[in-house]
């Protein structure tokens, strides 16, 4: 390895190089970021990791490498967040979805998504061979935009410790942040990979609804739920993320469409584009919903300037409108819930998880085991959804929401229409300190004003690292294209960060 | 519709909610096995348990069955229908909701028809729905627990509701048992009712002539023809009792206990009326395009309806008969074949006169042999070709019915296969021989002065009786028609 | 509208959730108050819109995929019930059930 380059510091695609250069072996990758998970346990990113299986994963990896019949990402170590199951016999690591509820579950399968990452599904194809590092923390059941949800403790935010790195997916944000991992795997429901990327400084991308299998992911939210991954740059998501998408026959909600090379896409030069203007042509649309009084200066401020450096390399800004942004949070948090209070019911301490200490009968074997197993955040959305699918109440909330739902999708292609690229806030504020909003659910509802929108139309968003705002906090820019159109996503971004090096700044002390 | 017999002046309408299981080899919505009989939970995979993580996948062909049933009872096949959760606590069911069909169902409305006391009667059906069977939950003691296993759930079901046009227990069965033979002659359902394969819930009320429907309690599970028709029976004068002692019906799902031949309340299903239905977000609406439905009605096999209409309109059958005949689709191939066997295919008058026989063979010695012995008619050991030779044979007076069936034994208890051999060899052939029935007739007129004067002053029971002596002389091998017409002659 | 102490265990029940009167306390007042930011929803005049239960369904019609009618599954029980809080000769063991 070339001396002062230190093997953390080796994103996704420079650890492929230097692997396929053999500069490195998967193994001291493997070792030199195991160590490393170990020294910053404090961080609380990792609920789970497995020293034996992933160094033979490694082992498996460099042997490959050497024969020269390794896939493109071999050898790159990978984490999940733990909303993704993991084969317990392979892996050894146990599948929680950050809840008491799931202790030490030993699913007996993989997700889509994670063989897809490593060895492949059984019978179907081989993986891109990268090595599993362990589970990452996350709020119960992705619930949560702080990670303060998870029964295993919170995780950190590697800017400040004392602040939240955002959620649900706050350990793959934190683990990336704090170069434990090149890359870590996400899910986002509401805003669940966008809003601790911004929060945590990285670069995080959601794909259109039904380019990733949910196959394995535990569900919060079937017709929301979509998995996608954190990274330090655009690039090294769209490798990623080439490597995980894809139809998938276990999934009846998964695109039915060829296999993408996001990357390629990505490098692909615009038509127009010129020296310095790599995004001429490109028209970003500002809604001006997404630029309310309300919004932090320090992060309007941030964008602004990124916004700026966006025209500089070529893109115009124009004036777009989406009327019924506030909706979408009474909309999500209907929808969301009533989905979850169903898909969660499989929890009842008969054939998994977490079961009462000796039931007077069954209904007490239930409502005890579902008592005890549940956080509070998760009881309370069960409440919402089983209240609002509850006789009498349907029409006027479910189907009113669902009604909505549509009207908040056809804003966008109205939008699109003018721009193709939609520009805003991940978020209102910087990340707040642990503990600052946990007393007050509601408030933190509102705080995903700016990433439900795309949820609920099931369009691809990404979180770009767009500057620094108070307290030094990371500030994201939100970027959301249309239905399929990653591409053009991951190519702005990429503009960006060749443009700006805010993406490649390091917490201090990591 | 006939005017409905009152049981103690109340009029019983009943509704049939039936379970089918469907034929397919892999379950609804998992690549599981559906065979029956496995260790517990060995059949039961991922999705079946509920892992979490798992999803659903919809079996083609469940739908393909779905399909079938809705055309062959001329229902409504909805280009769209949506699934839903039915959401309910049970340790039957891993999701913690059932996935059905709710406001959209696959098959809308349709009819069956079937003889009542030979007559024809129609039911309407309101629809049917494919969804998910539950575990089952095994009650002997496991140290004061229950065992669940979960082989059966995630079997595909068509769930087939009726209106509640019926309006007597023996109606009701004869429905089931009309639908029952439906599901099997179309190969959706292997219709095997003790492994639960075709299940009833029956919604019972009472009422007086011209009143509203009353208040229903529906009895579940019912998974007899026999235990249909008690647990009706036994409901319906519970029901009068209680209305006759001035006491409101209160709506309610019961069981039926075979022993005791009682029904009672179920303790569990307390949240019944609040499923929280809602369209399951893992399962976009099924589209059925108009093409799959021709395909499908291509590849029907013809109904027992229409083949019943073609046994009287082409063989001349009687409408019992040719109801008979389709009783199922392997006693029609066994007329089919007996038929052709007899006279060869082709009609003429010579067919209907041969498939008279035939079907009074199968609705006569067969049925009565099969019954004896509960065997289906696959497993009759008379080959139809023998059944056809015999039929021949007393046709063409080479034996006499008496003599047939003592063949017919023969055939079925294996003795031997070769019609004409058993005839020779149990010596049944009849005397054709006009010389030696002639010196026959002589003696018999000779013995018995008395008849054959009885006769000339014109009494025919004495000529029956002459006759009988006759046969008798003759050991049972002489035709009885060619004696009686000597006689005629010889006494002319 | 507002929820009542009654809708809440109702719907605890409905829910199979044990909540102890402090929680049902908070759970009321907590629905209460994120019910209060519905309200503005229930305004909008959505007559005439279909539903989106499916994203993907805004931009074209999403018909259900099948899969075809084989046995594709193995079933390893054991696996299965690594994580079964209570298993007797391959069953799973609940409270008796009286029906």
């Amino acid at each position: 390895m070339s001396a002062g380059t230190e093997l953390h510091a080796l994103g996704v695609a420079d650890a492929a190089r230097a692997l396929r250069e053999r500069r490195c072996s998967a193994v001291e990758l493997t070792q030199h970021l195991l160590a490393r998970a170990a020294a910053h346990a404090g961080l609380g990113a990792f609920l789970a990791v497995n020293e034996a299986a992933a160094l033979a994963q490694a082992r498996a990896a460099d042997a490959r490498l050497a024969r020269g019949d390794a896939g493109p990402l071999a050898g790159v170590p990978v984490a999940h967040k733990d909303i993704f199951v993991t084969d317990f016999a392979t892996s050894g690591l146990p599948s929680t979805a950050g809840s008491r509820m799931l202790a030490g579950y030993r699913s007996p399968f993989d997700a889509t998504v994670v063989a897809r990452l490593g060895d492949g599904e059984p019978g179907r194809g081989a993986g891109a061979g990268m090595v599993t590092l362990g589970k990452l923390n996350c709020d119960e059941f992705a619930m949560g935009s702080a990670n303060e949800n998870s029964a295993f403790g919170p995780a950190r935010n590697p800017w400040d410790a004392s602040r939240v790195p955002g959620g649900s997916s706050g350990g793959s944000a934190a683990a990336v942040a704090a170069r434990l991992v090149p890359a870590a795997t996400g899910t986002d429901t509401g805003g669940s990979i966008r809003q601790p990327a911004g929060f945590s400084g990285v670069t995080g991308i959601k794909p259109t609804y039904g380019v990733c299998s949910r196959y394995g992911m535990i569900a919060f939210a079937s017709s929301l739920d979509q998995a996608g991954v954190l990274a330090r740059s655009a690039e090294d998501c769209a490798l990623v993320l080439s490597a995980m998408s894809g139809f998938d026959e276990r999934d009846a909600t998964s695109a039915q469409r060829p296999p993408q090379d996001f990357h390629a896409q990505m490098l692909q030069p615009r038509e127009g584009a010129g020296a310095g203007r790599p995004l001429a042509g490109l028209r970003l649309g500002l809604p001006r919903e997404f630029f309310p009084a309300a919004l932090a200066a320090d992060v309007h401020g941030a964008l602004r300037a990124a916004l700026a450096e966006l025209e500089k390399l070529g893109a115009t800004l124009v004036d777009v409108s989406l009327p019924r942004t506030e909706l979408a949070i009474p909309v999500y948090y209907l929808i969301a819930p009533a989905e979850a209070s169903s898909n969660l019911s499989r929890f009842d301490g008969v054939r998994y998880g977490h079961r009462a200490a000796d039931p007077a009968d069954l209904l007490d074997l239930y409502k005890r085991s579902r008592s005890e197993g549940f956080g509070a955040e998760v009881q309370r959305r069960i409440m919402i959804g089983t209240y609002v699918l509850s006789h009498g109440y349907y029409d006027a909330y479910y189907l009113q929401a669902q009604k909505l739902r549509r009207m908040i999708a056809d804003d966008f292609q109205g939008c699109f229409r003018d721009c193709d690229v939609i520009a805003g806030p991940v978020a209102p504020s910087v990340a707040w300190k642990i503990g600052e909003q946990a007393d007050d659910p509601v408030k933190a509802y509102l705080a995903d004003i700016f990433t439900l929108p795309a949820s609920l139309a099931g369009l691809p968003g990404m979180s770009v690292p767009a500057g620094f705002g108070a307290h030094g906090m990371p500030v994201g820019l939100q970027l959301i294209g249309n239905y399929f159109d990653e591409a053009t996503l991951l190519q702005t971004a990429h503009a960006l960060q060749q443009a700006t090096d805010f993406h490649a700044r390091v917490p201090a002390g990591f | 519709m006939n005017t409905p017999a009152l049981i103690r002046g109340y009029e019983v309408v009943i509704g049939l909610e039936t379970h089918a299981q469907l034929s397919t080899a892999s379950k609804i919505f998992s690549g599981a096995s559906t065979r029956f009989g496995a260790e517990p939970n060995t059949q039961a995979c991922a999705v079946d348990l509920a892992l979490p993580g798992t999803l659903p996948v919809l079996n083609r062909g469940a739908v393909e069955r779905a399909i079938r049933f809705g055309l062959a009872v001329q229902a409504k096949v909805a280009p769209l229908s949506i699934f839903a959760r039915k959401n309910y606590f049970y340790p039957d069911l891993p999701k913690g909701y059932q996935i059905s069909q709710y406001e959209i169902p696959v098959v809308q409305g349709g009819r069956v028809e079937f003889l009542l006391g030979g007559e024809k009667r129609a039911v309407r059906l309101t629809r049917a729905h494919l969804e998910e069977d539950a575990g089952k939950s095994l009650h002997e003691d496991f140290h004061g627990s229950t065992g669940i296993d979960l082989n059966r759930a995630g079997t595909p079901l068509l769930e087939i509701v009726s209106e509640p046009d019926m309006r007597s227990s023996a109606e009701a069965v004869e429905y089931a048992k009309a639908l029952h033979a439906l599901v099997v002659w179309l190969g959706i359902c292997d219709g095997n009712m003790q492994e639960g394969s075709f299940r009833c819930d029956a919604n019972v009320s009472v009422r007086r002539p011209g009143a509203g429907f009353g208040t229903r309690r529906e009895i579940k599970n019912l998974n007899s023809f026999r235990f249909l028709q008690q647990a009706i029976d036994f409901e319906v004068q519970w029901q009068i009792d209680r209305l006759e002692d001035g006491l409101a019906i209160e709506q309610a799902t019961l069981l039926f206990n075979p022993d005791s031949g009682e029904t009672r309340a179920m303790r569990t299903k307390e949240d019944a009326h609040d499923y929280r239905y809602f369209p399951d977000p893992d399962l976009p609406p099924l589209v059925i395009a108009p093409e799959w439905v021709e395909q499908v009605r291509a590849a029907m096999p013809e109904l027992p309806g229409a083949m019943a209409e073609r046994f009287q309109r082409e063989d001349g059958l009687p409408a019992y008969d040719a109801q008979m005949m389709t009783q199922s689709l392997d006693f029609a191939r066994c007329y089919e074949a007996v038929r052709d066997a007899c006279g060869g295919p082709g009609g003429g008058t010579g067919r209907a006169a041969w498939a008279k026989q035939a079907a009074n063979w199968l609705m006569g010695e067969v049925s009565k042999r099969l019954n004896a012995e509960g065997l289906a008619i696959a497993q009759m050991p008379v080959a139809p070709a023998a059944l056809a030779a015999l039929i021949r044979r007393v046709a063409d007076g080479t034996v006499s019915n008496s003599g047939a069936r003592q063949v017919f034994d023969a055939l079925w208890s294996g003795a031997g296969d070769d019609v004409d051999a058993l005839i020779e060899s149990r010596g049944l052939k009849q005397m054709n021989d006009a010389g030696a029935l002639a010196a026959l007739v002589d003696e018999v007129l000779a013995k018995n002065e008395k008849s054959v004067a009885e006769v000339r002053a014109g009494k025919d029971k004495a000529f029956n009786a002459l006759v009988g002596q006759v046969m008798k002389a003759s050991q049972g091998k002489a035709n009885p028609a060619q004696a009686a017409e000597l006689l005629r002659r010889k006494l002319g | 509208m507002a929820l009542t102490p009654a809708d809440v265990s109702r719907i605890a029940h409905l829910a199979r959730l044990e909540l102890s009167p402090d929680q049902q306390a908070q759970m009321l007042q907590q629905l209460n108050g994120f019910f209060g930011i519905v309200e503005q929803m229930s305004a909008v005049d959505t007559r005439g819109v279909e539903p989106l239960y499916t994203p993907l369904a805004a931009v074209h019609a999403v018909p259900l995929r099948l899969r075809d009618d084989v046995v594709s599954e193995t079933v390893d029980r054991e696996a299965n019930q690594a994580s079964a809080p209570a298993v007797e000769q391959g069953l799973y063991l609940v409270p008796r059930v009286i029906e």
